[in-house]
């Protein structure tokens, strides 16, 4: 005869809370806006025509991985500079730039296909698509130094000095438009002037891409520090018992 | 529209990558979540 058991299951609690459901829903709801209006209800450009529609995706991906990138030289900075040398700087480090080779990823692609549409090419080696893509590199070889072999506090060591030198290439990709001569145009919204030539609505949908790239932006980095944090639990307890079970085998000898 | 091949392959392309690496984030925490006892998660 089987037995059933009357034990019911734990609940385990996982890296969600109430704060992270709403940035999560928020962010949701403000996509959904940018692909409707980037797609159906913003106007066609008079020079590019159809192709400007990438815009409301390739220019809030490019702003979301400088931010990231900052984030992490400033989180690394905590870490390496402050005191206490807490490790949960590093871990937002660490998850922000992971979230942020993503978007740098995203907004090379999406880049070479707006280019093609452009200038009829995927690629050029232009100042400001050269220096882009060398950044995305710099950041994936960050992300390798996180997984070579050694502690945590080594871990964050490593990566807080390579995240504070990396940090410098983000002015050279963002003013290489105005250092070299560039096929890439120069900055519509944030150039020195402050006059901006663009249609209300347009403004309006890169905007609200700029706020729901930032939203899933937050909360991808919450939920990966989380879980950053629980791996390396898991691995300083696994070092533990190793450690016990050798001392263990000593005294049984 | 013109060129909408193009067009919605960015699109499909972000909210896929993104999302992907959500699904892959959220799998994850759940894995390690079970290795670990509340008192350990400073969030709850």
């Amino acid at each position: 005869m089987s037995q059933t058991s009357t034990q019911t299951p734990q609940k385990v609690s996982n890296t969600g809370t109430q704060a992270t459901r709403v940035i999560g829903a928020l962010a949701i709801l403000v996509t959904i806006w940018v692909v409707i209006s980037g797609l159906v209800l913003t106007p066609a450009d008079v020079v590019q025509g159809e192709s400007v529609r990438i815009m409301y995706v390739h220019v809030p991906s490019a702003w979301i991985a400088y931010v990231a990138f900052i984030v992490t030289a400033i989180t690394s900075a905590f870490y390496i500079f402050s005191k206490r040398h807490s490790l949960g700087f590093d871990r937002v480090a660490g998850a922000s730039a992971e979230v942020g080779v993503i978007f740098m990823a995203i907004t090379l692609i999406t880049g070479s296909l707006w280019g093609r549409l452009t200038w009829g090419e995927f690629w050029q080696w232009d100042p400001r698509l050269t220096t882009t893509a060398f950044l995305f590199v710099t950041y994936v070889g960050y992300l390798a130094v996180r997984r070579l072999d050694g502690s945590i506090e080594q871990r964050a060591k490593r990566s807080g000095v390579i995240a504070l030198l990396a940090v410098v290439e983000i002015p050279l990709v963002h003013f290489s438009v105005v250092f070299w001569r560039s096929l890439h145009q120069g900055a519509t919204v944030l150039n020195p002037n402050g006059d901006v030539k663009m249609d209300d609505l347009m403004l309006f949908t890169l905007f609200s891409g700029v706020i729901g790239f930032t939203l899933v932006f937050i909360w991808l980095v919450l939920h990966r520090q989380r879980t950053m944090l629980l791996s390396d639990l898991v691995i300083e307890r696994a070092i533990d018992n190793a450690i016990l079970e050798r001392q263990n085998e000593g005294v049984g000898r | 529209m013109q060129n909408a091949g193009f067009i919605i392959a960015s699109y499909t392309l972000t909210i896929g990558s993104v999302l992907l690496f959500a699904v892959v984030t959220l799998r994850r925490a759940r894995e390690s979540a079970k290795l670990v006892e509340d008192k350990h998660k400073p969030w709850i």
